[in-house]
Parts: C-alpha cells; sequence; structure tokens
C-alpha cells in the first residue's frame, strides 16, 4: 500500500470541472504520475498524482473535502 | 551566480522588505509577509536586513546552484534536502557549484524563507525588489517563479560589511507556528458601522483561517456580526458593509456582508468601499502570515500605546539580530 499525500493546504477535487467525470474511481488502475485529484488554494489548482503504479484501493479525502499537507489522499495498493 | 529552477513549487516570489512610498498612488508596500523570519535568513546568510529572499508558499521549490555559495532557510517548518540528505532550518547551509535544493511536506506555518549570500539579484523597481504579482512589478519578471528560471545571486563579496554572519538562530528568538494565535487590533477607522453586539462578536469569537489566504489578505471563518442600520449613502454600496470609498489601512479588518473577516496584507488594494472596523497592528502582521488554514485566532483589542509598545519591542529583537550599530 502507498499513501498519496497532499503537498498542500486547500479543497480536494477529484474531478477536472464540476460536470466532468472523477480523474480516477476506487478499483482503477493508476500509473506512475498519473493525476488522481486536484488542490485548490490561493486560486490555483495543483494536480495530486500518483507516485506509484498500481490500483486505487481508498480515497481518505471526499470530493470537495479540506486537505492540510501530509494528510492521505488517497491509498494504491502497488502492482 | 544564479539559482535554476527546476520546479517552482506553488508561488515563490523575491521579496525584500518592501516598497514604501507609493501606496498613495495604489501601489501597495509589499515585502516578505513574515518580515521577521525573512530578515533572520538574511542574517544566516551574512548580508544586511535588506537584501531580496525568496518566499515559498505552502510548496517550495526546487533549484540548482551554480556556484559555491551560502543559504538559510527560516520560517515555517519544512524539510530541507540538499542532493537528497536533509539539513537544518534556521541555520548556516554551505553549497557547492551544483548542489541541488528542495523541500519536504510542510510542517505547519504558511510560508519560508530562503536567504542567499549576495541577495537575489534582480532589478530594483521602485525602490524595491519585491514581486508585486497582481501589478506585475519587481521580483523575476514581475511574477512567481517558473521551471527554467535563472535567478541571478548578487556577489557574494557581499554586502554584509565584514561583519561575522551568525551560525544559526537561537532557538528563543525563532518565531512559532501555532494552531491558535491571539492577534492585537486597534478598533477603527469604521468600528461604528457595528452595533455593540456586532463589535463584542469580532472581539470574542474564535476564527478560524480558510485555504483563502493569500499576500492580499486572509478571509476567516466564524459567527455573522450585526451592522448598525443606517441609510444608504450616496456613493456608496447598498451592503450595510459597505461605504464610500476610503483608503484602506495595511492590516485592517473588512466583513463584506456581516460574513468571514478579510485582514488586508501587504499586496491588498490600498483603498475601496468596505467598512474597515478594526486593524491588525504592525507588530503582529507577520505572526498572521505564518498562520495555516485552519488557525483558530482571536482578535484582543489593544491601544495607541500598547500597539506602539509592541512596534518598539519587534525593532529591539531585530536589533539584537544584528548585533549593536547594525
Amino acid at each position: 500500500m502507498a499513501d498519496i499525500l497532499s503537498p498542500l493546504p486547500g479543497i480536494f477535487y477529484r474531478k477536472p470541472g464540476p460536470d466532468k467525470e472523477p480523474y480516477v474511481n476506487e478499483g482503477d488502475h493508476v500509473d506512475v504520475g498519473q493525476t488522481v485529484g486536484v488542490v485548490e488554494v490561493m486560486k490555483q489548482f495543483s494536480e495530486v498524482r500518483s507516485d506509484v503504479a498500481g490500483t486505487i484501493d481508498r480515497f481518505h479525502i471526499e470530493d470537495s473535502g479540506t486537505v492540510n499537507p501530509g494528510d492521505v489522499i488517497v491509498t494504491v495498493s502497488e502492482a | 551566480m544564479a539559482f535554476e529552477i527546476l520546479e517552482p513549487g506553488l508561488a515563490t516570489t523575491v521579496q525584500d522588505r518592501g516598497r514604501f512610498g507609493y501606496y498613495n498612488v495604489g501601489i501597495p508596500q509589499g515585502g516578505a509577509m513574515d518580515g521577521l523570519s525573512a530578515e533572520m535568513a538574511n542574517a544566516l546568510a551574512g548580508n544586511t536586513p535588506a537584501e531580496a529572499v525568496l518566499e515559498c508558499t505552502y510548496m517550495g521549490p526546487r533549484f540548482r546552484t551554480d556556484r559555491d555559495t551560502v543559504i538559510a532557510v527560516t520560517g515555517a517548518p519544512v524539510d530541507v534536502k540538499v542532493n537528497g540528505g536533509t539539513r537544518g532550518q534556521w541555520s548556516r547551509l554551505e553549497l557547492a557549484a551544483g548542489d541541488e535544493v528542495a523541500f519536504g511536506i510542510l510542517q505547519g506555518g504558511t510560508r519560508f524563507y530562503i536567504g542567499v549570500r549576495g541577495g537575489i539579484d534582480v532589478p530594483v523597481v521602485l525602490g524595491s525588489r519585491s514581486t508585486y504579482g497582481l501589478g506585475s512589478i519587481g521580483g523575476f519578471d514581475g511574477r512567481p517563479l517558473r521551471a527554467g528560471d535563472l535567478v541571478p545571486v548578487g556577489d557574494s563579496a557581499g554586502p554584509s560589511g565584514g561583519r561575522e554572519p551568525l551560525q544559526e538562530i537561537d532557538p528563543g528568538l525563532r518565531p512559532r507556528f501555532e494552531k491558535e494565535v491571539t492577534v492585537r487590533v486597534m478598533p477603527g477607522l469604521y468600528d461604528h458601522r457595528l452595533t455593540a453586539r456586532g463589535m463584542e462578536t469580532l472581539l470574542n469569537s474564535i476564527w478560524t483561517l480558510t485555504p483563502v489566504a493569500d499576500r492580499t489578505g486572509l478571509r476567516y471563518s466564524g459567527p455573522e456580526v450585526e451592522w448598525q442600520p443606517r441609510q444608504q449613502p450616496f456613493g456608496a454600496g447598498s451592503d450595510p458593509s459597505n461605504i464610500v470609498d476610503a483608503g484602506y489601512a495595511v492590516g485592517s479588518i473588512q466583513i463584506p456582508g456581516g460574513k468571514e473577516p478579510i485582514v488586508l496584507h501587504r499586496d491588498a488594494v490600498s483603498g475601496g468601499g468596505y467598512a474597515m472596523v478594526a486593524t491588525v497592528i504592525s507588530a503582529d502582521m507577520d505572526l498572521l502570515a505564518r498562520s495555516a488554514p485552519g488557525t483558530k485566532t482571536r482578535f484582543t483589542p489593544v491601544g495607541m500605546e500598547e500597539a506602539l509598545a509592541a512596534r518598539a519591542e519587534q525593532r529591539s529583537l531585530r536589533a539584537r539580530l544584528w548585533g549593536a550599530g547594525a
């Protein structure tokens, strides 16, 4: 299991836009460097990327939830 | 010499003590948000207090130096990595040409500072090297750093004037980065626009810093405050928090719509149409700049004498940093 951490405080979004599909869902495969969500702070959206390849196990922050630096956003079971 | 920016971080900007004397024409003073931490970075790097430093917000840059130099990282707690090895904050760090500097995830606070021997040597604009992003002036091309930028560093023979640089900042002198803070304010200039109960709400509530906080200002969440009823004056907006446009003091608190107070900080506009119900004293502006989102904040009222005493205390702390006569 690998934890993907938020480097930033702010609001976490799982989708690139309000009427878009989520970047990834639980059970999906992710590659190294693949975007799993975005954090909005100071009017900027920063992509959160997976640093491992594997399967999305669980999101710990819900869509539009608040995050702090170091919070676990999602766990990935490594392939 | 130069720093080559490999990754820029979220909002890394060049800042010095600020751009004074143009507020009357709408150019804010700017400068390092946490002035004391920035000054400490200069003291460690062997500079004067006036050299420009890099201000890093939440997420730091990754950069490479092309010459041997001395840097120091101060401010919000963060792991400093030189070529992958962890080094300390609040002390002199010697770098060799080609060394790569990166940072871990912030452990508290909001901003940290990188001082370098000789200072960041961007052109002086209206008396300052500070980046004013909204106005696209100063700093590195008037903007936050980007990957690929070559950020010029001043002559390392440097302006320290032969003063022996500090090796580290005494732990007792380092600013603290706390989750609960009390910020001193002076009521006014428009405190008469709140009801007595409204003012009581402002001064007795615990306000939580939202993520809506940057160099312009910081927004807090908490209860709603009550305004005096009034007849809308000619030239003022229709909301009870609106006034006929007036100059804004640095550190002044507005409460648009009576909800979510905003404290204006160093890059804020110089005037507008919201009532300023209180103003953070100058000595506590750094404290605001250190607050991370979620910080529980109390605004406590003080008078002019106490505000001036706090300012004098800040000055003497800084004088100790630079030693007698600096």
